[in-house]
């Protein structure tokens, strides 16, 4: 009893061991406040990777990509269809996008990734990170006629996106082509023949005015495709007749593109848009012949795709699968199989990723096959963060161990201070255990009181970390935590109940710890030395 | 301890005979049976060092005390009657020699034997009155009890302990002074509290060191006053070591240390 009541008395009326506190609190905070953050940081990037990448990718070794999705998508379902949900077939190419701003051409190399609309959503969060609330449900690549996602006014702009917008802009080129003769699409380059028509949009309108010679596809079905014609085979659809295209009232085929190709930030912090959905823009990508050949066709956004993962914003681009494939002269006209280049496959439980991963290369080549779970293709970068976590983690804890120093210190300090009431405890019958009980339980109680203000100042910054950054911001000048570095509107914390207590129960120990070698000198005190000290 | 009243007697006794026992006895005077004494000590030595140098401080002391008798020690500063207060409350050890309660040696014992012995059965006081600074007053009463019971049991008899306390101070005159730190105690008050924390654990022996040394006359016979009314009241074996004759000769009997010896 007396070993509480002393540790009470000395908690309350020792200030100085209280600043050595001081130190812990800060540690256990910051700790706390760099865990919550880095955690909310994995999982947020996690979560925007997984919604890219399904769970397992199957991916053939050659941009020609592999033949017959269909009996590909039975084997696997054969070798381990206990697992799946649902397999999706892509077709992934480089390819280079260019579009229009005034009279300036700008071109970016993009990752073209043609999917199916139906199954897309089925096999990955992707119809998660666009930006038309129909779209998200069930994904089209026809033009919405508004109603895109303005994020509370952010992005303004995108109010008028849509046929609307289309229309009008499509009336204003009409208009500089009647009046100035200036259209602004027709640029430097070559007046484009007209494009292949889609099955319900026939094209040509803007694209006759300014599509350059369209290459005709060299690939690997060219021979038999010629033989096909030769013997009076319909020819593939691309190859249809030209019709008068007129983008007032039609659009080319629809294209989802990542939001940071085409956005930016103006001085008001607004996001805006050099092409919007509703526009035209030109993809160049190679053909799946060997060797490979450009081909180009004109595209019209019709949604933008934000994962919020830069990475994947600035580089994807996603068409209609059975368009790339034609263009990319990767259909057999014989047989009307079509290549791809993956399979994209989603799993009842993601966490049997690595069983499937593995099942599936036992049985398919990997000359050929190119299996990986979401997490093997992230390795890398999920490893980073998580080795940054890490390292965090030991260098802060070294701050708290610093503390343990300064407690160890003040300790030395107060059972000098302390030696008379030692030696009266000890007259008085306390054991030499009681008397180290006492500093232990002191130097408890300052962990205690730290780890706890630590916990409760960290929990306090975790929750309003946004406006402490904004606080910080304001004081400082310039911004801490900025949206367009990292991707994120806001700083995303996680605050993890076994980090926060493991933490907690270190600082503890570490206070703990401190206090055992004074505490063990003051149990070995010789009670009339005690006494007699002065 | 229930019945003890409050003590204000100021009435002198007369002179104890100065009684000097030897090893031997040979000096005629009553011989005590170390074996039938309350407590005593054969044959103690004791040394202290400075360095290498080798300082003895009892040269072989045998002392008997009767059980419910006053004694007092005297001696001049350095002839080791604290040394010897301290070996009989079993707060050092002796080099040599031994020291016996009822009979039964104590200064061998372990360590937590000896913490609970000194606990117990023997009650403590200081010239400077050794109180805890951070503790109340009655916190201070409290504090041998708080040692020798745990948490719980403590805290289930806490009202019970605190009512003791109570009781203890009122007797030693303290009642209205409960709350009150050591720091905003006077001298004498504080070795009133002193008092009251040795008795506590209710004690058989008292083991005074210089109780009145820090004190003016009047206070210290005040002082002196409850530890006699003590030992004839609750028949409490009392020894008290001082320096001033005139508080030694009111105990029952005295006896002289010179030079780390009881003198023949």
């Amino acid at each position: 009893m007396y070993v509480l009541l002393l540790c009470r008395k000395y908690l309350t009326t020792r200030y100085i061991a209280l600043a050595s506190v001081v130190s812990v609190m800060l540690g256990v905070a910051t700790m706390i406040v760099v865990n919550g953050v880095m955690k909310g940081f994995s999982v947020e990037m996690q979560a925007r990777i997984h919604g890219v990448l399904s769970d397992v990718v199957f991916e053939s070794q050659s941009l020609e990509g592999f033949m017959d999705a269909q009996w590909h998508m039975k084997e696997i379902n054969k070798v381990c269809g206990e697992y799946i949900e649902g397999i999706t077939p892509t077709v992934v190419v480089p390819a280079m996008l260019s579009y229009k701003v005034q009279r300036q051409w700008i071109t970016q190399p993009v990752q073209l990734i043609g999917i199916d609309e139906r199954t897309q959503g089925k096999a990955s969060d992707f119809s998660g990170f666009l930006q038309h609330p129909e779209n998200r449900k069930q994904l089209s690549f026809d033009l919405r006629e508004g109603g895109y996602d303005t994020q509370n006014g952010k992005r303004a702009s995108l109010a008028d996106a849509g046929w609307q917008y289309r229309r009008e802009m499509a009336a204003l080129r009409k208009y500089d082509r009647e009046t100035l003769d200036d259209d602004p699409l027709k640029g430097g380059v070559q007046p484009p023949a007209p494009l292949p028509p889609q099955a319900s949009q026939p094209p040509a309108g803007l694209a006759a005015a300014a599509q350059p010679q369209q290459p005709k596809p060299v690939d690997i079905f060219s021979q038999a495709q010629q033989q096909a014609a030769a013997k009076g085979q319909a020819p593939p659809p691309f190859a249809a007749a030209q019709n008068v295209f007129d983008a007032g009232k039609q659009q080319h085929t629809g294209l989802v593109l990542g939001i940071a190709l085409s956005s930016f930030q103006d001085r008001a912090g607004d996001e805006q848009f050099l092409a919007m959905p509703g526009d035209d823009v030109r993809l160049t990508f190679p053909t799946a012949g060997t060797p490979p050949r450009p081909i180009d066709d004109l595209f019209t956004i019709v949604d933008f795709y934000e994962c919020k993962m830069s990475e994947y914003d600035s580089q994807f681009v996603f068409v209609p699968i059975q368009k790339l494939q034609q263009l990319r002269g990767m259909i057999d006209p014989q047989t009307g199989n079509a290549r791809i280049t993956a399979l994209q496959i989603k799993l009842k439980n993601e966490a049997d990723g690595n069983i499937v991963r593995d099942k599936l290369k036992a049985v398919f080549h990997p000359q050929l096959y190119r299996i990986a779970t979401w997490r093997d293709k992230q390795g890398p970068l999920l490893s980073a963060v998580e080795m940054e976590t890490a390292i965090l983690n030991v260098l802060l804890f070294l701050i708290i161990a610093v503390a343990g120093f300064g407690i160890l210190a003040i300790f030395f300090m107060i059972v000098v201070e302390k030696t008379k009431d030692i030696g009266i405890l000890k007259s008085l019958g306390a054991s030499a255990r009681g008397v180290m009980g006492i500093f232990l339980g002191y130097g408890l109680a300052l962990g205690a009181v730290g780890a706890g203000g630590g916990f409760v100042v960290g929990m306090a910054l975790v929750h309003y970390i946004n406006e402490v950054a904004d606080f910080l911001g304001w004081v400082s000048g310039t911004k801490v935590f900025d949206p367009n570095i990292y991707y994120f509107y806001k700083i995303p914390t996680i605050v993890d109940p076994f980090t926060v207590g493991w933490i907690v129960l270190g600082a503890l120990a570490i206070s703990v710890g401190a206090s055992v070698f004074p505490a063990i000198r003051a149990a070995r005190m010789h009670p009339v030395e005690a006494l007699r000290y002065d | 301890m229930n019945t003890l009243p409050k003590i204000e007697s100021t009435e002198r006794r007369p002179s104890p005979r100065l009684q000097l026992i030897a090893r031997d006895g040979s000096d005629g005077a009553e011989r005590i049976d170390p074996k039938t004494a309350h407590i005593s000590a054969v044959g103690l030595e004791k040394n202290y060092y400075k360095g290498s140098i080798k300082i003895p401080v009892l040269r072989g002391v045998d002392l008997a005390v009767r059980e419910g008798e006053f004694l007092a020690i005297i001696g001049s500063s350095g002839s080791g009657k604290s040394t010897l207060l301290h070996l009989l409350g079993t707060l050092d050890q002796p080099d040599k020699g031994e020291v016996m309660l009822h009979g039964q040696r104590i200064d061998d014992l372990p360590a937590r034997k000896r913490d609970g012995l000194r606990n117990s059965q023997l009650g403590l006081i200081f010239q400077f009155y050794h109180l805890l600074p951070e503790m109340s007053a009655f916190e201070n009463v409290l504090s041998p009890r708080m040692i020798s019971d745990g948490v719980w049991k403590y805290w289930s008899r806490r009202r019970e302990h605190e009512a003791e306390a109570k009781r203890l101070l009122e007797i030693v005159g303290l009642g209205h002074r409960l709350k009150h730190k050591p720091r905003e105690l006077s001298g004498g008050e504080m070795q009133r509290a002193a008092i009251a924390r040795a008795l506590i654990n209710g004690p058989r022996i008292l083991l005074a060191d210089e109780p009145t040394g820090n004190l003016d006359r009047t206070t210290g016979q005040e002082i002196l006053n409850i530890l006699r009314g003590l030992n004839e009241r609750e028949k409490l074996t009392t020894v008290m070591v001082t320096h001033d004759l005139a508080i030694a000769e009111q105990a029952d009997r005295i006896v002289r240390l010179v030079e780390g010896r009881v003198e023949t």
